[in-house]
Protein backbone atom coordinates (compact mmCIF):
# COMPACT_ATOMS: atom_id res chain seq x y z
CA UNK A 1 0.00 0.00 0.00
CA UNK A 2 1.36 3.34 -0.96
CA UNK A 3 2.95 5.46 1.73
CA UNK A 4 4.10 9.02 1.70
CA UNK A 5 7.83 9.37 1.23
CA UNK A 6 10.24 10.08 4.06
CA UNK A 7 11.27 13.71 3.71
CA UNK A 8 14.56 14.67 5.35
CA UNK A 9 15.15 18.31 4.55
CA UNK A 10 15.63 18.50 0.80
CA UNK A 11 15.89 14.70 0.46
CA UNK A 12 12.79 12.69 -0.41
CA UNK A 13 13.10 8.95 0.14
CA UNK A 14 10.90 5.98 -0.62
CA UNK A 15 12.80 3.63 1.68
CA UNK A 16 12.67 4.31 5.40
CA UNK A 17 15.70 2.16 6.08
CA UNK A 18 19.13 3.77 6.08
CA UNK A 19 22.08 1.41 6.27
CA UNK A 20 25.72 1.75 7.12
CA UNK A 21 28.69 0.43 5.19
CA UNK A 22 30.97 -0.53 8.08
CA UNK A 23 32.16 -3.91 9.35
CA UNK A 24 31.50 -5.93 6.20
CA UNK A 25 33.95 -8.75 5.60
CA UNK A 26 34.26 -7.79 1.92
CA UNK A 27 33.22 -4.92 -0.32
CA UNK A 28 31.28 -7.44 -2.44
CA UNK A 29 29.23 -8.51 0.58
CA UNK A 30 28.58 -4.86 1.42
CA UNK A 31 27.45 -4.15 -2.13
CA UNK A 32 25.08 -7.10 -2.10
CA UNK A 33 23.56 -6.15 1.26
CA UNK A 34 23.06 -2.50 0.27
CA UNK A 35 21.21 -3.66 -2.83
CA UNK A 36 19.01 -6.16 -0.97
CA UNK A 37 18.16 -3.69 1.82
CA UNK A 38 16.46 -1.43 -0.71
CA UNK A 39 17.99 1.60 1.02
CA UNK A 40 18.57 4.78 -0.94
CA UNK A 41 20.77 6.42 1.67
CA UNK A 42 23.96 4.83 2.98
CA UNK A 43 26.26 6.13 5.67
CA UNK A 44 30.03 6.31 5.48
CA UNK A 45 32.78 7.53 7.78
CA UNK A 46 35.57 10.01 7.09
CA UNK A 47 39.03 8.66 7.95
CA UNK A 48 42.66 9.36 7.29
CA UNK A 49 43.87 7.99 4.02
CA UNK A 50 45.98 5.01 5.08
CA UNK A 51 47.56 5.35 1.73
CA UNK A 52 44.70 2.91 1.03
CA UNK A 53 44.24 -0.85 1.45
CA UNK A 54 46.93 -3.18 0.22
CA UNK A 55 45.27 -3.46 -3.19
CA UNK A 56 44.71 0.29 -3.49
CA UNK A 57 40.96 -0.07 -3.36
CA UNK A 58 38.62 2.54 -2.00
CA UNK A 59 35.05 1.97 -0.82
CA UNK A 60 33.98 4.52 -3.44
CA UNK A 61 34.94 2.01 -6.13
CA UNK A 62 32.17 -0.22 -4.79
CA UNK A 63 29.35 2.27 -4.39
CA UNK A 64 27.17 3.38 -7.28
CA UNK A 65 27.23 7.12 -6.65
CA UNK A 66 24.42 7.74 -9.12
CA UNK A 67 22.15 5.40 -7.19
CA UNK A 68 22.87 6.12 -3.54
CA UNK A 69 22.81 9.30 -1.56
CA UNK A 70 25.82 9.18 0.72
CA UNK A 71 25.35 10.32 4.30
CA UNK A 72 28.77 11.04 5.80
CA UNK A 73 29.03 10.68 9.57
CA UNK A 74 31.29 12.27 12.15
CA UNK A 75 31.84 9.00 14.02
CA UNK A 76 34.93 8.97 16.19
CA UNK A 77 34.67 12.65 17.14
CA UNK A 78 34.64 13.49 20.82
CA UNK A 79 34.24 17.26 20.64
CA UNK A 80 32.26 19.74 18.57
CA UNK A 81 35.33 21.20 16.82
CA UNK A 82 36.46 17.84 15.43
CA UNK A 83 32.92 16.95 14.36
CA UNK A 84 32.65 20.24 12.47
CA UNK A 85 36.00 19.62 10.75
CA UNK A 86 34.98 16.11 9.76
CA UNK A 87 31.62 17.33 8.46
CA UNK A 88 33.40 19.85 6.23
CA UNK A 89 35.85 17.21 4.98
CA UNK A 90 33.01 14.84 4.13
CA UNK A 91 31.18 17.58 2.29
CA UNK A 92 34.31 18.43 0.33
CA UNK A 93 34.65 14.85 -0.91
CA UNK A 94 30.97 14.45 -1.79
CA UNK A 95 30.93 17.84 -3.50
CA UNK A 96 33.75 16.71 -5.75
CA UNK A 97 31.93 13.48 -6.52
CA UNK A 98 28.76 15.45 -7.29
CA UNK A 99 26.81 13.26 -4.90
CA UNK A 100 23.55 14.61 -3.49
CA UNK A 101 24.79 13.82 0.01
CA UNK A 102 27.14 16.84 -0.01
CA UNK A 103 24.61 18.99 1.82
CA UNK A 104 24.04 16.87 4.90
CA UNK A 105 25.81 15.10 7.73
CA UNK A 106 25.04 12.48 10.31
CA UNK A 107 26.36 14.24 13.37
CA UNK A 108 27.89 12.09 16.08
CA UNK A 109 29.75 13.73 18.94
CA UNK A 110 30.56 10.99 21.36
CA UNK A 111 31.02 11.15 25.10
CA UNK A 112 33.29 8.18 25.70
CA UNK A 113 34.64 5.10 23.98
CA UNK A 114 33.03 2.55 26.28
CA UNK A 115 29.40 3.48 25.70
CA UNK A 116 29.75 5.50 22.48
CA UNK A 117 26.86 7.48 23.87
CA UNK A 118 26.58 11.02 22.56
CA UNK A 119 27.81 14.07 24.43
CA UNK A 120 24.57 16.07 24.39
CA UNK A 121 26.16 19.46 25.11
CA UNK A 122 28.80 19.11 22.39
CA UNK A 123 26.21 17.67 20.00
CA UNK A 124 24.05 20.74 20.49
CA UNK A 125 27.03 23.09 19.96
CA UNK A 126 28.06 21.28 16.79
CA UNK A 127 24.48 21.28 15.51
CA UNK A 128 24.20 25.04 15.92
CA UNK A 129 27.51 25.63 14.15
CA UNK A 130 26.83 23.24 11.27
CA UNK A 131 23.31 24.56 10.69
CA UNK A 132 24.87 28.02 10.41
CA UNK A 133 27.25 26.66 7.77
CA UNK A 134 24.32 25.43 5.73
CA UNK A 135 24.47 21.75 6.60
CA UNK A 136 21.34 19.69 6.99
CA UNK A 137 22.15 18.02 10.28
CA UNK A 138 20.86 14.57 11.17
CA UNK A 139 21.60 14.30 14.85
CA UNK A 140 22.55 11.13 16.64
CA UNK A 141 21.47 11.57 20.25
CA UNK A 142 20.21 9.69 23.29
CA UNK A 143 16.54 8.97 23.84
CA UNK A 144 16.27 11.94 26.20
CA UNK A 145 13.21 13.96 25.10
CA UNK A 146 14.54 17.30 26.36
CA UNK A 147 17.77 16.94 24.39
CA UNK A 148 15.76 15.88 21.35
CA UNK A 149 13.69 19.03 21.62
CA UNK A 150 16.77 21.23 22.03
CA UNK A 151 18.37 19.71 18.93
CA UNK A 152 15.25 20.29 16.88
CA UNK A 153 15.08 23.88 18.11
CA UNK A 154 18.73 24.31 17.10
CA UNK A 155 17.73 23.48 13.54
CA UNK A 156 18.45 19.75 13.20
CA UNK A 157 16.86 18.35 10.06
CA UNK A 158 16.16 15.12 11.90
CA UNK A 159 16.72 13.99 15.46
CA UNK A 160 17.94 10.40 15.65
CA UNK A 161 17.82 8.87 19.13
CA UNK A 162 19.68 5.66 19.79
CA UNK A 163 17.49 2.69 20.68
CA UNK A 164 20.45 1.43 22.73
CA UNK A 165 24.24 1.87 22.47
CA UNK A 166 25.81 1.66 19.00
CA UNK A 167 26.41 -1.90 17.86
CA UNK A 168 24.98 -3.35 21.07
CA UNK A 169 22.03 -5.10 19.43
CA UNK A 170 19.84 -4.50 22.46
CA UNK A 171 16.98 -2.98 20.48
CA UNK A 172 14.81 -0.15 21.75
CA UNK A 173 15.45 -0.20 25.49
CA UNK A 174 13.22 2.65 26.55
CA UNK A 175 10.17 2.80 24.31
CA UNK A 176 8.53 5.26 26.69
CA UNK A 177 11.26 7.82 26.10
CA UNK A 178 10.99 7.24 22.36
CA UNK A 179 7.25 7.86 22.58
CA UNK A 180 7.84 11.10 24.48
CA UNK A 181 10.50 12.16 21.95
CA UNK A 182 7.98 11.56 19.17
CA UNK A 183 5.35 13.56 21.00
CA UNK A 184 7.71 16.46 21.71
CA UNK A 185 9.15 16.60 18.20
CA UNK A 186 5.94 16.02 16.28
CA UNK A 187 3.33 17.56 18.57
CA UNK A 188 2.88 20.72 16.54
CA UNK A 189 4.86 19.51 13.53
CA UNK A 190 3.64 15.99 12.62
CA UNK A 191 5.90 15.68 9.58
CA UNK A 192 9.12 16.34 11.52
CA UNK A 193 11.20 13.20 10.94
CA UNK A 194 12.58 11.15 13.83
CA UNK A 195 14.78 8.18 13.09
CA UNK A 196 16.00 5.44 15.38
CA UNK A 197 19.74 5.34 14.96
CA UNK A 198 21.74 2.57 16.54
CA UNK A 199 21.20 -0.36 18.82
CA UNK A 200 18.85 -2.52 16.78
CA UNK A 201 19.87 -6.15 16.55
CA UNK A 202 17.11 -7.96 14.74
CA UNK A 203 14.14 -7.51 12.42
CA UNK A 204 11.71 -7.37 15.32
CA UNK A 205 13.66 -4.43 16.80
CA UNK A 206 13.25 -2.53 13.53
CA UNK A 207 9.55 -3.35 13.27
CA UNK A 208 9.05 -2.31 16.89
CA UNK A 209 10.75 1.05 16.33
CA UNK A 210 8.57 1.70 13.31
CA UNK A 211 5.43 0.63 15.17
CA UNK A 212 6.20 3.25 17.80
CA UNK A 213 5.79 5.82 15.03
CA UNK A 214 9.41 6.52 14.16
CA UNK A 215 9.89 7.66 10.58
CA UNK A 216 12.83 5.45 9.80
CA UNK A 217 15.61 3.29 11.16
CA UNK A 218 19.34 3.62 10.62
CA UNK A 219 21.41 0.51 11.25
CA UNK A 220 24.68 -1.10 10.31
CA UNK A 221 26.05 -3.80 12.63
CA UNK A 222 22.80 -5.77 12.74
CA UNK A 223 23.23 -6.59 9.06
CA UNK A 224 27.00 -6.49 8.63
CA UNK A 225 27.75 -8.73 11.60
CA UNK A 226 24.84 -11.18 11.15
CA UNK A 227 25.83 -14.75 10.36
CA UNK A 228 24.13 -14.34 6.97
CA UNK A 229 24.31 -10.61 6.22
CA UNK A 230 22.42 -10.77 2.92
CA UNK A 231 19.51 -12.63 4.49
CA UNK A 232 19.44 -10.17 7.38
CA UNK A 233 19.44 -7.27 4.91
CA UNK A 234 16.28 -8.70 3.38
CA UNK A 235 14.74 -9.28 6.82
CA UNK A 236 15.43 -5.66 7.79
CA UNK A 237 13.85 -4.35 4.62
CA UNK A 238 10.67 -6.32 5.30
CA UNK A 239 10.69 -5.44 9.00
CA UNK A 240 10.88 -1.74 8.24
CA UNK A 241 7.93 -1.99 5.85
CA UNK A 242 5.97 -4.28 8.19
CA UNK A 243 6.49 -2.02 11.18
CA UNK A 244 5.56 1.07 9.21
CA UNK A 245 2.36 -0.49 7.87
CA UNK A 246 1.45 -1.85 11.26
CA UNK A 247 1.82 1.67 12.65
CA UNK A 248 -0.23 3.24 9.87
CA UNK A 249 -2.90 0.53 10.08
CA UNK A 250 -3.55 1.30 13.75
CA UNK A 251 -3.13 -1.61 16.11
CA UNK A 252 -5.86 -2.90 18.45
CA UNK A 253 -5.81 -1.85 22.06
CA UNK A 254 -4.28 -4.30 24.53
CA UNK A 255 -6.83 -5.88 26.87
CA UNK A 256 -6.37 -8.02 29.95
CA UNK A 257 -8.99 -10.64 29.06
CA UNK A 258 -9.83 -12.59 25.94
CA UNK A 259 -12.26 -11.52 23.23
CA UNK A 260 -13.48 -14.39 21.07
CA UNK A 261 -12.67 -14.23 17.38
CA UNK A 262 -15.34 -16.82 16.47
CA UNK A 263 -19.10 -16.23 16.90
CA UNK A 264 -20.31 -16.84 20.41
CA UNK A 265 -23.77 -17.88 19.19
CA UNK A 266 -24.76 -21.05 17.31
CA UNK A 267 -22.37 -23.27 19.21
CA UNK A 268 -23.52 -26.95 19.36
CA UNK A 269 -25.20 -28.17 22.51
CA UNK A 270 -22.54 -29.12 25.03
CA UNK A 271 -22.29 -32.86 25.69
CA UNK A 272 -23.20 -34.07 29.13
CA UNK A 273 -20.31 -35.02 31.31
CA UNK B 1 61.61 20.47 3.29
CA UNK B 2 59.72 18.52 5.87
CA UNK B 3 55.96 18.35 6.32
CA UNK B 4 53.66 16.01 8.21
CA UNK B 5 50.97 14.00 6.46
CA UNK B 6 48.54 12.22 8.76
CA UNK B 7 51.09 12.42 11.54
CA UNK B 8 53.88 10.93 9.43
CA UNK B 9 56.91 13.04 8.60
CA UNK B 10 57.58 13.42 4.91
CA UNK B 11 60.13 15.17 2.69
CA UNK B 12 58.80 17.17 -0.23
CA UNK B 13 60.50 19.41 -2.74
CA UNK B 14 60.26 23.10 -1.93
CA UNK B 15 57.53 24.67 -4.01
CA UNK B 16 55.40 21.50 -4.06
CA UNK B 17 51.67 22.04 -4.06
CA UNK B 18 48.93 19.92 -2.52
CA UNK B 19 48.17 18.59 -5.99
CA UNK B 20 51.82 17.51 -6.34
CA UNK B 21 51.71 15.77 -2.98
CA UNK B 22 48.54 13.82 -3.82
CA UNK B 23 50.10 12.70 -7.07
CA UNK B 24 53.25 11.61 -5.27
CA UNK B 25 51.13 9.65 -2.80
CA UNK B 26 49.30 8.00 -5.67
CA UNK B 27 45.91 9.24 -4.46
CA UNK B 28 42.94 10.03 -6.62
CA UNK B 29 42.18 13.69 -5.81
CA UNK B 30 38.43 13.14 -6.17
CA UNK B 31 38.42 10.58 -3.38
CA UNK B 32 40.17 12.72 -0.79
CA UNK B 33 39.83 15.95 1.14
CA UNK B 34 42.81 17.84 2.50
CA UNK B 35 43.24 19.99 5.57
CA UNK B 36 46.36 22.10 5.90
CA UNK B 37 47.11 23.29 9.43
CA UNK B 38 43.47 22.64 10.38
CA UNK B 39 42.08 24.59 7.43
CA UNK B 40 40.22 22.75 4.70
CA UNK B 41 41.73 23.46 1.29
CA UNK B 42 39.08 22.99 -1.38
CA UNK B 43 40.00 20.79 -4.31
CA UNK B 44 39.92 23.76 -6.69
CA UNK B 45 42.87 25.27 -4.82
CA UNK B 46 45.06 22.15 -4.60
CA UNK B 47 47.11 23.10 -7.65
CA UNK B 48 47.89 26.59 -6.41
CA UNK B 49 48.36 25.85 -2.71
CA UNK B 50 52.10 25.62 -2.08
CA UNK B 51 53.27 23.69 0.93
CA UNK B 52 55.48 25.31 3.55
CA UNK B 53 58.04 23.86 5.96
CA UNK B 54 56.40 22.11 8.94
CA UNK B 55 52.92 22.17 7.41
CA UNK B 56 50.63 19.65 9.03
CA UNK B 57 48.32 17.97 6.56
CA UNK B 58 45.35 15.71 7.06
CA UNK B 59 44.41 13.70 4.00
CA UNK B 60 41.12 11.86 4.44
CA UNK B 61 38.82 9.71 2.38
CA UNK B 62 35.53 7.89 2.91
CA UNK B 63 35.47 4.45 4.52
CA UNK B 64 32.80 2.04 5.66
CA UNK B 65 30.88 3.36 8.65
CA UNK B 66 27.52 3.41 10.34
Amino acid sequence: MSDKPLVLGTHTLQSRLIVGTGKYSTFDMMQQCLEISGSEVITVAVRRERLIDAEGRNILDFIDLSKYTILPNTAGCFNAEDAIRVARLGREILDGLENSGADWVKLEVLGDTKTLLPDPVATLQATEALVKEGFQVLCYTTDDPITAKRLKDAGATSVMPAGSPIGSGQGVLNPNNIRICLEYLKGDDPDYPMIIDAGVGSASDVAFAMELGCDGVLLNTAIASATEPAMMAEAMKHACLAGRQSYRAGRIAKKLYATASSPETGVIRPSLR
Amino acid sequence: MQITVNDEAREVTAGSTIADLLEELGLRPKFVAVERNLELIPRARHAECELAENDKLEVVTLVGGG
